[in-house]
């Protein structure tokens, strides 16, 4: 009789390569019939030793390492480096610097989110809504490239403040550009969350419950559709002490709470860069680092994937003994394992695609 | 439950110009910002070797003596952080990107550029 069950069950391997994930990931699902029981993910296949790399550049020259991590959270991976290596050497950073990175970095959740719009509509087979998805978001990649002269890598940190200062001109013309998006983007947005089509293939797919994603470590946008009200930025790091916002949740824990909650993530993103834009001291941008950092420092940051926390370790030379990004991806991938659990064979290119993952992050 | 919510686009999409453009008879605005690539001015260039120090990926090689600079474009990764750290500003960096390459040149001399 056991024997006869075991049969019932059948692997079948999901990537590396696999049209719904530009990246590679690779997972083995036991499936019984259509219905997955259990998951065996693998990762690994793009380690790139980032972080022993640390110790053969110096500490100035690694930001560009550290921003290159990723592509689409490059801007954070950078900033969070700097910001680790600032506590080290108790450097204080200026205050327009402070909102300068608060605006980039709000800039790069902006177009992360609808990057994983289109993405999330392609997925589900939506081909048209995924190019609106993207053309929305070239506006945003056109306002980064003005500002920071780079698309997705903004190279605008540096150890003790930013590279470049953003004209009060370029702020206003921010601004309209930004007021000009809210149709355009809810438009869209109102695609993803009315449709009935939508709908049909996000609602209840793929369920999180609040205890599980609490207990499995889930971050951002993940553990926030499953009800909790967990947001790094609440910590005030940076600018974002005089910045009022509240932590956008959803309760439903699905495919559909999830995209709900990037969804309005960009308005808030929005709200939250008009604010800075508004608040913005003048003055300078960067002070002057000397001397080599010693100690060691850990910092936590909201990505647009959720929590990131990097840890730096430095020994008083140029170059430092030890340097670790704990990435979303990374913590969420327990939880979406235990999302997968039950559900069809059908919607696992959903479910995996709902937590956004970022392979090139994970693997460092 | 609203109906007919698509047909204003439908009929706006008629008319619409395309979001595309008609590449490469419509080019795309280049902001002055970009970074693009590095140039160099050896007119005024003293080799002092601090773009070399500066720069991560090693791309970069000043050779005092001989009074050389080169620079390997595809280990370059656009940073910056040589033109901003050059003295003299002999470096800058342009918003376009270098073309394509079809024959190897060496990179000119400053004799050979005051002599031209």
């Amino acid at each position: 009789m056991e024997k006869a069950e075991e049969k019932r069950h059948t692997i079948v391997p999901f990537g590396p390569q696999h049209p719904v994930l530009p990246e590679p990931l690779h997972f083995d699902f036991v499936l019984e019939d259509e219905k997955v029981v259990d998951v065996i993910p693998s990762i690994g296949y793009i380690h790139r030793g980032l972080e022993i790399l640390v110790q053969k550049r110096e500490f100035t020259e690694y930001v560009y390492v550290a921003e290159r991590i990723c592509g689409i959270c490059s801007f954070i991976h950078g900033m969070g480096y700097c910001e680790a290596i600032e506590e080290i050497m108790k450097i204080s950073v200026p205050e327009r610097a402070k909102y300068l990175r608060l605006i980039w970095s709000e800039l790069s959740r902006v177009h992360s989110h609808l990057l994983w719009l289109g993405l999330a509509a392609d997925a589900f087979g939506f081909e048209n809504l995924f190019m609106q998805a993207w053309r929305a978001r070239e506006l945003v990649l056109d306002i980064i490239e003005e500002t920071t002269g780079g698309r997705v890598i903004f190279g605008a940190c540096k150890i003790g403040g930013v590279r470049k200062d953003i004209t009060d001109e370029s702020l206003k013309t921010m601004v309209t550009v930004i007021d000009g998006m809210y149709k355009d983007v809810r438009t869209i947005c109102d695609v993803f969350l009315n449709d009935s089509s939508v709908k049909e293939r996000l609602c209840g797919i793929g369920i999180l419950s609040r205890e599980d994603a609490y207990s499995l470590g889930a971050v951002g946008p993940m553990l926030r559709a499953s009800g909790v009200s967990y947001d790094t930025r609440k910590l005030g790091y940076g600018a974002f002490g005089d910045i009022d916002f509240d932590i956008v949740t959803e309760t439903a824990g699905d495919c559909y709470a999830r995209c709900a909650v990037r969804v309005h993530e960009i308005f808030q993103s929005f709200h939250i860069i008009k604010q800075a834009i508004s608040k913005i001291p003048g003055g300078p941008i960067s002070v002057k680092v000397t001397g080599a950092p010693n100690g060691e420092a850990m910092v936590r940051y909201e990505q647009p994937r959720g929590e990131v926390i990097y840890y730096v370790k430095a020994n008083g030379t140029k170059f430092l003994t030890r340097f670790r990004a704990r990435t979303p991806t990374f913590a969420n991938i327990p939880a979406m394992i235990q999302a997968l659990k039950g559900c069809d064979f059908a919607d696992v290119a959903n479910i995996v695609l709902t937590i956004d993952p970022c392979i090139s992050c994970t693997e460092r | 439950m609203a109906y007919f919510t698509m047909a204003k686009d439908t009929l706006a999409n008629l008319f619409r110009k395309p979001a595309t453009r008609m590449y490469p008879s419509v080019v795309r605005e280049i902001f002055p910002a970009t970074r693009g690539h590095i140039a160099m001015d050896i007119t005024t260039c003293i080799f002092c070797g601090i773009c070399q120090k500066k720069c991560p990926t090693g791309a970069i090689k000043v050779d005092r003596a001989n009074k050389t600079w080169e620079i390997e474009r595809l280990a370059c990764i656009a940073c910056a952080s040589c033109s901003d750290a050059c003295p003299k500003q002999s470096l800058s960096m342009e918003n376009t990107y270098t073309g394509p390459v079809t024959i190897l040149e060496k990179p000119k001399t400053r004799e050979e550029v005051s002599g031209a």
